[in-house]
């Protein structure tokens, strides 16, 4: 029989988050701080939203692009927030999730050996989704001295003519870092000076502490070279509704369209009908987590200072970053042992890019209890270690 | 400080004082005094808990009593609510606005023991003029939990 499979896919390598997922739901006691979704649930409100639609038999697609009333919110939204106007008719797409946005922008733009700088550690769709519209991948290993934000420096070193798109994960999985404002304009520079386009994945925005998220697309001249991802999984807990969106100009939009009216047709009409309601009356709801969030990141920073983990203080997304080369293991050996020993579930930085060896990804979507439960047992792992 | 304090506190009152400065971000001996202030001033008057009676042994009966009032001069209602808290029967007591004047909610270990409290404590005060007694059936959330779910989180251990 003939290799039924396409070499480029076989040759994508798979997450390295799975092995821990095996082991987990295989050990009933084990605390996990593994999870990339909120642990709230869904507002209620927008839940009952979904429900109405059901009730008033609203099951039929909606069209390629999504409900304009949505697309229509999202664009007011992200004009009040976050200073970026786009046409909600031509240029607002919506999504499966935020995911989608990624793969199908990726493919609207790349042609074979078009070069796509992605900044690493960072979530771990980018690369695959690179090379399967035939791009290139060009990674950046950002450093911790830097808090793990993209220097002007590092990026035009990255840069060739083939260079065509810079992907911005900001505010980042799995660091918890964010772009400044400053920040953003020095990168809009060469942005600008190369001819270059931006992929910003913004699904973190609204999770920022003491800070506000800038999106590059609100600086001068960026608006036309931005595509924003984004979508209501994180923000509105709300990632089994399998919602996002992506602000592009129109150009862009449109071809992102066409690939999402073919293979897709139209994100799930019920999610789109209790979305609206999530980005119309949502605010005080985000902000109610965000606080819960910035509790319980301030309370893993106090910690990792009195474990003497060293750890750069993250203003974004639910996750902490704390370096463990001090114990001289590699992440996958502290994350391995920490979980037979102590039955604590993080995620070894590996998982994110090479340059994430020597640190551990900890998410804080979890309660004060259970942050405390586990911290308590990293504790006993690491004096264990004399 | 003191409303991140009060908020954190009135959610959950077994955090200790290094947990709430560790989670706003103050040194815990502040924390530790402010709540020390709190309770001096009465801001913070008791601890308690939620208990959902009914997964236990014990009966109880819970009973929300309204009461009309004729207001006594140059007292108004306050001396009247100081004499209906001071049963302690009584366990919450509340002026309203509407139909009624007061809400008062009364536990009991049987029916008659709360009827005959109110008929033989409440109704004969002078200041009285009706009395309405309606029992609780069932209990489906008090102060912000949920009694009847038990929810199991349903997310996967590990996801990128």
């Amino acid at each position: 029989m003939r290799n039924p499979l396409s070499e480029k896919v076989v040759k994508i390598k798979p997450s390295g988050i799975r092995k821990f997922f095996d082991v987990v739901s295989e050990m009933p006691d084990a605390i996990s701080l593994g999870v990339g979704e909120p642990d709230f649930d869904t507002p209620w409100h927008v839940r009952d939203e979904g429900i109405y639609a059901l009730e008033k038999g609203k099951t039929f697609y909606t069209s390629n692009a999504g409900l304009m009333e949505l697309r229509e919110e999202i664009c007011k939204y992200y004009t009040r927030k976050f200073n970026a106007t786009y046409d909600p008719a031509k240029e607002c797409l919506i999504t499966v999730g935020g995911s989608e946005g990624i793969d199908i922008g990726l493919r609207a733009m790349l042609d074979p050996g078009d070069e796509v700088i992605i900044p690493e550690p960072c979530y771990v769709s980018y690369l695959p989704c690179v090379e399967l519209a035939d791009g290139v991948p060009v990674r950046i290993p950002l450093k911790a001295e830097n808090e793990f934000r993209l220097t002007p420096e590092e990026l035009e070193a990255a840069i060739t003519d083939k260079t065509k798109v810079v992907i911005l994960p900001f505010p980042n999985n799995p660091t918890g870092a964010i772009m400044e404002r400053e920040d953003l304009e020095k990168i809009a520079k060469i942005i600008i000076a190369h001819d270059l386009y931006v992929m910003s994945d913004e699904i973190y925005a609204e999770l920022t502490y003491g800070k506000k998220h800038v999106s590059i697309a609100s600086l001068p001249g960026m608006r036309d070279r931005t595509i924003v991802i984004n979508g209501f999984s994180k923000a509105y807990a709300m990632t089994g509704w399998r919602l996002g969106y992506a602000l592009a100009p129109e150009v862009i939009c449109e071809q992102m369209t066409k690939i999402h009216q073919f293979a897709i047709m139209c994100a799930p009409t019920n999610s789109q009908y209790a979305a609206i309601d999530a980005v119309r009356d949502g605010d005080k709801d985000i902000e109610v987590m965000v606080r819960a969030y910035d509790q319980r990141r301030n309370f893993l920073m106090q910690t990792f200072k009195e474990m003497n983990i060293e750890c750069f203080e993250p203003f974004g997304a639910f996750y902490v970053f704390p370096c463990i080369k001090q114990f001289g293991m590699t992440s996958d050996e502290f994350a391995t042992r920490l979980l037979m020993e102590e039955k604590v579930a993080v995620v070894p930085g590996t998982a994110f890019g090479d340059c994430g060896e020597g640190f551990l990804r900890i998410s804080y979507a979890y309660s004060i209890e259970e942050l405390k439960e586990a911290l308590g047992r990293i504790k006993h792992f690491i004096d264990n270690l004399g | 400080m003191r409303t991140k304090i009060l908020n954190l506190i009135e959610e959950d009152c077994k955090l200790t004082a290094k947990d709430i400065a560790a989670m706003i971000g103050e040194e815990e001996a502040a924390v530790a005094a402010e709540i020390t202030a709190l309770e001096k001033e009465k801001v913070i008057c008791g601890y308690t808990s939620i208990i959902d009676w009914d997964k236990t042994e014990n009966e109880f009966v819970t009973a929300l009593i309204e009461l009309k009032v004729t207001p006594q001069r140059g007292e108004g209602f306050d001396k009247i609510a100081e004499r209906i808290s001071n049963y302690p029967e009584v366990d919450t007591v509340y002026l309203m606005s509407g139909a009624y004047d007061f809400a008062v909610i009364i536990k009991g270990k049987t029916m008659k023991e709360v009827s005959l409290f109110v008929s033989g404590k409440l109704a004969p005060m002078e200041a009285v003029v009706g009395t309405a007694t309606h029992f609780v059936l069932k209990k489906y959330k008090e102060h912000g939990v949920k009694l009847t779910n038990n929810n199991k989180v349903e997310r996967l251990a590990v996801m990128p």
